[in-house]
């Protein structure tokens, strides 16, 4: 019988691949990255003698047990790291190793491919020395350096403040945190304090520490722009009816994340909209099992849910595979998985309200400003667009446009773009559409060439 | 939209067979309804390579080709952009000796229909195109052919067509057709019941349906040709590039994209869809690395496939129906359809208004699958298409 393969080793993938080794199975494991660990337990690239605790902080304590359960059932599993999974089809999967082509044979898909950061363009985002604020992070953990000596962390989400705490910690200046979301969104942490009181006292604690060391903090934060002409040298904002400027040299950019959804696009998963994220995600049930027979949907690529609610999505996932094999299976275990699932989904909840995305910046958006980087398209020829040919699709945006056509094929603009056209032609979010995806998932050489 | 509509000529299907004739008809003062299941020019026609060529095409359809190159010099005019339109000439290249001979004879063929086609050996070829890699036999160039972007044509034709009058209804699929003493009924998934004169039977690869409703089985199966494209690159291709054989097809386009052609796609449980198959877009991708050595480092970013309808002669259908009066079909391009469209759509505004066109189609009559048998008698369509009906019965391509 062929084996089941993973896509990620983030807390969903590692939980997934031991539960079904602790099944018998000898699952086939890809990950683009070369180490084990996700986003958020990403590990440095080489040893630097940081520790545990210097890395995950608060989070130590479950980095390390990750890490240490998938190297446990290394000898248990095929694993394929540094491996780029750029399509499938038919129970056989394309990776792109070291720029050598292999095709894997797989009988159950789970799908952990996690997020990446969710951003809106603004004046100056694609100067140098602006990153999101998930690549501020990955900078750190995985290389060990700053994206700046003075650096100022803007939008919303929990990793604003988590990343700007992370760079306060490891010793660099943080000029500013800028959060988008009023002051009285804020209020729904307080409120969600019984629901989840250690992460709301953890966000807090970040907040309270930055606070305490001298980093200003504004709510509310309207009308960024990043200035600078080589480079990035300063923001400029309005927050509180004023305008504001500050000099920097690095800055951290996201509003929150967006689920990764091309693996299970190409799988062909249906998808539904979900409010939540504002963004489209593939249909699941409770126990992750999509619309197609024998594919499992897990962590934040189903949905933005967060690392814990990953590794009790993996775990269930795999379950969900045994269970349609007829393996004997703990069903209480399943139960408590799914209840905890459920009650991290008002969690989220809670914190979406806390850092709301800015929806209504769409509109304020300068007709000049770039909108797709990979194809150079403005704000404004998107609008000229929707109005010269009545379009209120993305996929018929993209085909007029180049929106989403180039080397992120949308991974990185197409949330923005989506905002721009349900503005410019008056519709929904929900109601424009996705672009469809597309192998390959990301850019491979030409010259790729196959294995033996 | 539901409802009730009258119209003179019913279009099923907004791709660029479609959309061109709704725009000529228009032209005339016609009357038209344009329906598309989708988006218009979101199927082949929007999806297509992007080859504007008429070198390596068959004799028979180089009237109609040098019809439609007509079209897309006038394009600007047409429908208000270029398209991305140039003129920049296409190159088909051979392998082999046997390769070269074949380009001969074609030159050969066709020296008749002002292709003005220049062969060249390997020699001359490498001083013209020196990006071309070694181990080309040999090429003809034809100046005059060239590429656009499907994307940008295919989707301001129908919008052309519209701003010129016709009424555009796209998300509406046409679920059925019969004819009636007063004309042609239309019914749409929407609801929307219309009446025409005339009907176009432009649905591409779902058109065989329609005419098999009007007892007119027509050979037309599906194929799915498969492109990749890479990243943008420094300019490098300044032709249309074809092969003897077909192995490849590339172009590289303003933004500095190569489109590169070749191979099949995957037919999905819906055969309205295709994926590309891992190893096709492989194989086009290695092609493409050791034909142009400049690409050796270039990434693919994307890859696709289109459906479209081909037929066994691998000629398109365009004519008057065999069994139906007033119904007119030009489908089953047969994955060369992109050049010859916009011609199309001006024969069929023709075919329309005069019940024949100056541009000879007889070759792509569909009664060239029909068994031999007297042709129907057109009868009448009702009062305000007598007309029409009348001077069809001396149309071109109607069987004898
Ligand atoms: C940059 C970044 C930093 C984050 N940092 C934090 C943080 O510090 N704290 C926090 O609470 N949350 C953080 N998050 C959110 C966090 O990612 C998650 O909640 C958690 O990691 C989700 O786990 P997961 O298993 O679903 O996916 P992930 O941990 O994201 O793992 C997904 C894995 O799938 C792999 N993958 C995806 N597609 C493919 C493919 N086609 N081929 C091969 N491999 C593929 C990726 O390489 C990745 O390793 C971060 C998110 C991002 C994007
Ligand atoms: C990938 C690819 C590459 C190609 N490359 C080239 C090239 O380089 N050069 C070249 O000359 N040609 C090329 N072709 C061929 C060319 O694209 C086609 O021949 C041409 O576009 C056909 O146009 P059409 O209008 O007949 O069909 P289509 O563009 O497919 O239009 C038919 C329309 O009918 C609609 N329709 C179907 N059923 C219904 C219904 N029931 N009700 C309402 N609407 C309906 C469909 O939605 C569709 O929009 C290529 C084709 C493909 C797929």
């Amino acid at each position: 019988m062929t084996a089941p393969l993973i896509v990620g080793v983030g807390p969903a993938g590692i939980r997934a691949a031991q539960t079904l080794v602790a099944a018998g199975l000898r699952p086939q494991v890809v990950d683009e990255a070369p180490a084990s660990g996700g986003q958020i337990y990403r590990q440095p690239l080489q040893p630097d003698g940081r520790s545990a605790q210097a890395l995950y902080g608060s989070e130590a304590g479950k980095a390390v047990d990750l890490h240490r359960t998938f190297d446990g059932v290394l000898g248990k599993i095929d694993y394929y790291p540094n491996a780029l999974l750029w399509n499938l089809r038919d129970g056989q999967a394309d990776l792109a190793i070291a720029g050598r082509a292999k095709r894997i044979a797989y009988d159950g898909l789970i799908l952990a491919t996690g997020a990446t950061d969710r951003i809106l363009p603004v004046p100056g985002w694609t100067l140098p020395g602006v990153y999101t604020l998930g690549g501020s992070q990955v900078a750190l953990k995985a290389q060990g350096c700053a994206i700046g000596r003075k650096v100022v962390f803007c939008g919303t989400g929990p990793l604003l403040y988590l990343v700007a705490w992370q760079y306060w910690k490891a010793g660099v200046t943080v000029a500013a945190v800028l959060d988008t979301a009023p002051a009285s969104a804020k209020l729904a942490l307080v409120r969600g304090l019984t629901l989840a009181p250690a992460i709301v006292l953890r966000g807090l604690k970040f907040g309270f520490d930055l606070k305490r060391a001298g980093v200003p903090i504004y709510s509310g934060v309207e009308a960024l722009r990043f200035g600078g002409t080589a480079r990035v040298e300063g923001i400029s904002w309005r927050a509180g009816g004023r305008e504001h400027h500050l000099l920097c040299d690095g800055i951290g950019y996201g509003l929150s994340l967006r689920p990764e959804t091309q693996v299970a696009d190409l799988a062909g998963c249906a998808f539904r909209f979900s409010a939540r994220d504002r963004a489209f995600v593939p249909q699941k049930d409770a126990a992750g099992r999509s619309s197609v027979a024998g594919v499992y949907l897990a962590g934040d690529g189903a949905g933005i849910a967060g690392a814990d609610a990953a590794e009790r999505a993996g775990e269930r996932a795999a379950l969900a595979l045994l269970q349609d094999r007829a393996f004997p299976v703990d069903t209480a275990r399943c139960a408590a998985l799914e209840s905890d699932l459920a009650k991290i989904e008002k969690i989220r909840d809670m914190l979406e309200a806390a850092f709301p995305f800015p929806a209504h910046w769409a509109a304020t958006l300068p007709d000049d400003l770039t909108l797709c980087r990979c194809e150079d398209v403005s704000v404004g020829s998107v609008r000229q667009a929707v109005q010269a040919f009545g379009l209120t699709e993305m996929n018929r945006l993209k085909a007029v446009t180049r929106t989403g056509m180039g080397r992120c094929q949308g991974r990185m603009c197409g949330a923005a773009v989506a905002e721009v056209l349900a503005g410019a032609c008056g519709r929904e979010v929900a109601a424009v559409g996705r672009l469809r995806g597309q192998a390959p998932v990301k850019p491979v050489p030409l010259t790729l060439e196959a294995a033996e | 939209m539901s409802g009730r509509l009258s119209v003179d000529v019913a279009i099923i299907g907004g791709g660029l067979a479609g959309s061109s004739a709704a725009l000529a008809l228009r032209g005339m003062g016609i009357s038209v309804a344009l329906f598309d299941k989708g988006f218009c020019g979101a199927q082949a026609s929007g999806v297509n390579y992007g080859g504007v060529r008429r070198q390596g095409r068959p004799p028979e359809q180089l009237p109609l080709a040098a019809r439609a190159a007509g079209v897309w010099t006038r394009l600007r005019g047409l429908i208000g952009i270029d398209g991305e339109y140039e003129r920049s000439g296409h190159l088909k290249l051979a392998q082999t000796e046997a390769d070269m001979a074949a380009l001969e004879a074609y030159a050969e063929t066709v020296s008749g229909y002002g292709l003005d086609l220049q062969l060249m050996g390997g020699a001359a070829l490498r001083k013209r195109f020196p990006w071309i890699g070694d181990g080309m036999v040999g090429g003809s160039y034809c100046p005059s052919d060239g590429h656009a972007n499907p994307r940008l044509v295919a989707t301001a034709f129908p919008a052309a067509a519209r701003r010129a009058g016709a009424q555009v209804f796209e998300q509406t699929a046409v679920v059925g057709v019969t004819r009636q003493a007063d004309g042609f009924w239309l019914e749409t998934a929407t609801n929307l019941r219309v009446r025409a004169g005339i009907v176009l039977n432009t649905a591409g690869a779902w058109a065989a349906p329609f005419a098999e409703s009007f007892g007119e089985p027509l050979p037309l199966s599906r194929i799915y040709p498969s492109m990749i494209v890479t990243e943008p690159l420094p300019p490098l291709m300044d032709v249309n590039i074809g092969m003897e054989g077909g192995a490849i097809y590339a172009r590289q386009v303003a933004r500095g994209n190569c489109v590169i052609g070749g191979e099949r796609g995957l037919v999905l449980a819906d055969p309205d869809f295709s994926r590309p198959s891992s190893d096709g877009a492989r194989a086009i991708m290695n092609r493409a690395a050791r034909f142009f050595p400049a690409l050796q480092h270039a990434h693919a970013i994307r890859f696709w496939t289109g459906t479209e309808g081909a037929t066994p002669d691998k000629n398109p259908i365009i004519g008057f129906s065999t069994t139906t009066p007033g119904l007119i079909h030009a489908f089953g391009f047969t994955g060369a359809g992109f050049q010859i469209t916009p011609g199309v759509g001006e024969v069929l505004a023709e075919l329309v208004r005069d019940g024949h066109s100056p541009t000879p189609i007889t070759a792509f009559s569909p009664a060239r699958f029909r068994p031999a048998r007297s042709p129907a008698s057109p009868g009448l369509t009702g009062a305000q298409d007598q007309n029409n009906q009348q001077k069809s019965e001396q149309r071109e391509g109607f069987p004898s």
